[in-house]
């Protein structure tokens, strides 16, 4: 079974944004960029299934500009077998990426597709399940246990007040929580495999698919900001505070 | 045109997130309707019924609905939808993995978790973990959107609208319920909870020793850091932040914890914050209403005492 796994570059988790001067967009010229760490869990799983022979094939995907080879780099070293960049300057958001990615699927025919349940930049959360409504499997989402067994695979997936158990019938989509797994270290010796490794670079525009984007970005801003709190010497004045904040 | 609502439910009540988005649902001042789904959802529905502000109540009762797949709730909303001007939900878990699917099959964009609706197709909604803010207009026929449930205030009762059966298309046979575990618990549900204490890792084994005298006090809610789950000291559906739930108590207690980007993504909308930690320069005393530097060993005890008195 071959399984593909969507990644996506992102402004690096530790990094704080700013937002422009103009209030159009976050600056992130001169960000570090990395994998979204949504993604690198996907990655990981993916590698382990053919480490488990469930998989015989890994393929990597991405869609945005050149840069986001980074990040398909990234997951060539973690163990993944091939990669693939849909290259464009549109502004991709998640029902574009979704047929995109469609188009991929149709051509690779692989068993199994995850992807991260959100990137940390725009926290839309939608791209999997948008996926598997476009191709019409079923979704595994938020994952903290994947099984597969025969032709279906038992998603265990994290949900308010707890978890709970689907079994969903292959090909699926699943999208992966931070649970399902702790993503390897990548050794330099991997690293440098990796720069070996070809991607395979598409062209957006020439798929003849509609990418625009549906929801249009008036401005940016900052939440607005705490008013600077106090400190307490002790507990008994902490007490007292409450008190008189009217929260007790 | 009316706006469509999933409704939500634990079999028993309707969710305050539903109601929350009731509220939110004014803002295009058109008719409300709740779609109410399940198996044996009489009661539920009557609830849904008369909560105020909502118009009809949309009753879709099958046996495969006992425990609601989002491959066939789907395929119910898609039916319903393209008679509406917007499908609406809380941002849920539930609603996270059905209405992206709804949007797709709809071949409309989607936007999750706006904390404002500033005109029927504008949203503000927080980018990058919580640390900006986007506002952003939807070009699409149906707007598909879930809301943040604590930007807004629970609609209350004091309706009185028809329920009306919905026919429901037969399960898709993509996905199968195969069980589920819940952790029961007498406290309130965190995301909606007045009090929520939450601990970090370095609470270590007594994690639930020290902080649930504490919520007791209050009758409020547990919450935890990334780590203090990872490490096994609390389950992961209390986790607070970008990735977990999103809160917005009156009263956070943040025990044991530094404040990292992501903790904060899920509580700085707290109305008061308090924390107590041994790091005078840990970042979440930026922003803390109220600091206390000392060592949580003692000091939660002594507040847990000082309250109790």
């Amino acid at each position: 079974m071959k399984v593909l796994v969507a990644v996506k570059h992102v402004v690096d988790y530790n990094i704080k944004p700013r937002v422009k001067a103009d209030g159009s967009d976050v600056d992130i010229a001169g960000v570090k960029l990395s994998i979204n760490p949504f993604d690198e869990i996907a990655v990981e799983e993916a590698i382990r299934l053919k480490e488990r022979g469930i998989a015989t094939e890994v393929v990597a995907v991405t869609i945005g500009k050149t840069n986001s080879q980074d990040s398909l780099r990234h997951a060539l070293a973690m163990g993944a077998d091939k990669a693939v960049l849909i290259e464009t300057d549109v502004e991709m958001q998640p029902l574009a990426v979704a047929k995109l990615l469609r188009s991929v699927i149709e051509r690779e025919q692989p068993g199994l597709i995850i992807l991260g349940k959100q990137a940390i930049d725009d926290d839309l959360g939608q791209t999997g399940q948008m996926l598997a409504a476009l191709i019409n499997a079923g979704q595994g989402t938020f994952a903290s246990v994947i099984d597969v067994k025969g032709d279906e695979i038992e998603v265990t997936r994290e949900v308010d007040g707890g978890t709970d158990v689907v079994a969903l019938k292959l090909p699926a989509v699943v999208t992966t929580d931070l649970r399902l797994n702790e993503p390897r270290f990548i050794k330099l010796p991997a690293l440098m495999m990796a720069k070996k490794k070809p991607i395979e670079t598409i062209k957006a525009a020439e798929l003849g698919i509609d990418i625009n984007p549906r929801l249009k970005q008036h401005k940016v801003a900052d939440p607005e900001a705490r008013k600077p709190g106090i400190k307490v010497a002790n507990v008994a004045e902490l007490v007292e505070k409450l008190r008189l904040a009217e929260v007790l | 045109m009316s706006i469509l609502i999933l409704a939500e439910h634990d079999g028993k009540h309707i969710k305050q997130s539903t109601r929350q988005a009731v509220t939110a649902a004014g803002a295009w001042q058109l008719p409300i309707h709740l779609l109410v789904i399940g198996a044996n959802t009489a009661e539920i529905a009557a609830q849904a019924a008369g909560i105020a502000g909502v118009a009809k109540v949309l009753q879709a009762d099958a046996d495969h609905f006992a425990h609601p797949l989002a491959e066939d709730v789907s395929a119910l909303l898609v039916q319903l939808g393209k008679d509406y001007k917007a499908i609406l939900s809380a941002h849920t878990a539930f609603s996270k993995s059905v209405l992206p699917r709804v949007a797709a099959l709809l071949d409309v964009g989607m936007v999750s978790d706006a904390i404002s609706i500033t005109a029927p197709a504008t949203y503000v909604r927080p980018i990058y973990a919580g640390n900006v803010l986007a506002t952003v207009e939807s070009s699409d026929a149906i707007q598909v959107v879930t809301i943040r449930a604590t930007s807004f205030v629970a609609a209350a009762d004091g309706g009185s609208a028809e329920v009306a059966a919905t026919a429901s298309p037969a399960a898709t046979g993509l996905s199968r319920w195969v069980k589920e575990d819940k952790n029961v618990s007498d406290r309130p549900e965190l995301s909606s909870a007045r009090v929520v204490v939450s601990g970090g890792r370095s609470l270590a084994e007594r994690f639930n020793e020290l902080l649930e005298p504490l919520a007791h006090r209050f009758g409020g809610a547990l919450g935890a850091t990334r780590a203090a789950v990872d490490a096994g000291f609390a389950p992961n559906d209390i986790q607070v932040g970008q990735t977990g739930t999103i809160v917005a108590p009156e009263l956070y207690f943040a025990i044991g914890i530094s404040g990292a980007m992501q903790h904060l993504a899920g509580m700085k909308d707290s109305k008061i914050i308090v924390a107590i930690n041994h790091d005078p320069d840990a970042p979440i005393f930026q922003y803390a209403d109220y600091g206390l530097v000392a060592n949580l060993f003692d000091a939660v005890p002594e507040l847990t005492q000082a309250l109790n008195q």
